[in-house]
């Protein structure tokens, strides 16, 4: 690995060290403030390429099959993510609507899809095109990705509706699980090391 | 020992790709990702104040108003989010209860109290435990969104209850204004500066 920064700064207090060598299972801490300044990475770049493609194979998934499904009387409803976010498009909600979709849909679909440029490029030793531009988007796109909130509530919504009605949890349940831990683990630090290993 | 500071070696910290930057050599722009360098967030503490009052105050119809209209054969209710947590408690269901509650209240106050707590002990140049501001500054990054939670209940149940047997459940404006409330205070979080926490003199704790 070509390291050509030989010095980390903490970014909640400014204290300057140096790149310290980790072994597996080890973090560096800032001494002054706690942070945590480094640690070794998890998977390796062909492995996230391998993460990467399930994740969109899973976002295919549940672009069509439903999250929940409830039956009652003979009827059944069920509803997708997309589905859950146009709900909020009727009535006075209308700008919720776009806040669910940019943080359900359209940040989770940019993760992946700009992980899968970089990740794929990488594959080759390569930067990809744009290179600079999509790990900033990447960096700028990570607080607003919501899907493990969004499980959560549907999880909620489960229980609020059972009890009075039969509701099946599905596989879309299990794909969105999976791929909010997938984006979690990739978009995060992790992917920052293609800055030292792409020069 | 405690280790300098990146004023003291002429170096900057590039938020988009962490690299350190010499500021003799790149004054302006980061050599790697090319983003602009600022040795703190431009007025950090008058945006974050902004955000915070702003939140505050559309915090109050949040609440007030309702956040889910429920009509069926057995009648209409309109319920808002203290409304359901309250229903759901006295229904038994006290873990969902909890749940609603500690996303929906707990997490937008705690919110506003450490961002308040920590722009005035800024504003005063306290020295007072910078460590531990520091550490409930990483706790809002990591609570910042979880308050969603019901608005994608509220567009669960409207999506999936609809005209059928079960009635028909329909969004209110109160979730508009608790998802601003969120949007609002995740954007003052990313806008405050932790490192300010630490500028106030060359003594350590
Ligand atoms: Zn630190
Ligand atoms: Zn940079």
């Amino acid at each position: 690995m070509s390291d050509n920064t030989p010095l980390i700064i903490c970014e909640y207090c400014d204290a300057v060290y140096q790149r310290p060598t980790l072994a597996i299972h080890q973090q560096a801490h800032c001494v002054r403030c706690g942070g945590l300044l480094a640690r070794p990475h998890l998977f390796h770049v062909d492995h996230l390429l391998a993460l990467c493609v399930t994740a969109i194979m899973l976002v295919a998934f549940l672009s069509f099959y439903p999250v929940l499904v409830i039956r009652t009387g003979g009827q059944t409803h069920d509803a997708t993510l997309v589905d859950a976010v146009w709900a909020l498009t009727e009535g006075p909600t209308g700008i919720m609507a776009l806040l669910a979709a940019f943080s359900v849909v359209v940040v989770p679909v940019t993760q992946v899809a700009l992980l899968t440029w970089l990740l794929g490029f990488a594959h080759f030793r390569q930067r990809a095109p744009g290179f600079r531009g999509c790990m900033r988007w990447l960096a700028t796109l990570g607080p607003w990705s919501m899907l493990e909130v969004f499980l959560l509530g549907a999880l909620v919504a489960v229980f609020k509706i059972t009890g009075r009605i039969e509701v099946l949890p599905t596989m879309g349940l299990l794909a969105l699980g999976g791929l909010s831990l997938l984006i979690i683990g990739m978009a995060g630090r992790d992917v920052q090391r293609l800055w030292d290993e792409l020069p | 020992m405690t280790p300098p500071v990146a004023a003291e070696l002429g170096l900057c910290l590039c938020h988009h790709c962490h690299l350190a930057c010499e500021l003799e050599r790149h004054p302006h722009v980061c050599p790697r990702c090319g983003a602009h360098l600022h040795r703190r967030k431009r007025s950090a503490i008058a945006r974050t104040w902004a955000l915070v009052l702003t939140a505050l105050i559309l915090y109050i119809p949040a609440n007030v108003l309702p956040i889910m209209h429920t009509s069926s054969f057995k009648g209409d209710s309109t319920t808002t989010i203290l409304g359901s947590v309250v229903t759901l408690w006295q229904e038994g269901a006290w873990d969902i209860a909890t749940i609603i509650f500690v996303a929906s209240v707990g997490v937008p106050v705690t919110k506003f109290l450490v961002l308040g707590l920590l722009l005035c002990t800024v504003h005063r140049g306290s020295e007072r435990s910078r460590r531990d501001r520091t550490r409930l500054y990483r706790g809002l990054e990591l609570i910042g969104y979880w308050s969603m939670l019901d608005v994608f209940v509220a567009a669960l149940l409207t999506a999936l209850v609809q005209f059928g047997a079960l009635g028909t459940i329909e969004p209110r404006p109160g979730i508009l204004f608790f998802g601003l409330v969120v949007i609002l205070t995740m954007l003052a979080t990313l806008s405050f500066d932790p490192r300010l926490i630490w500028d106030t003199d060359a003594n350590d704790d």
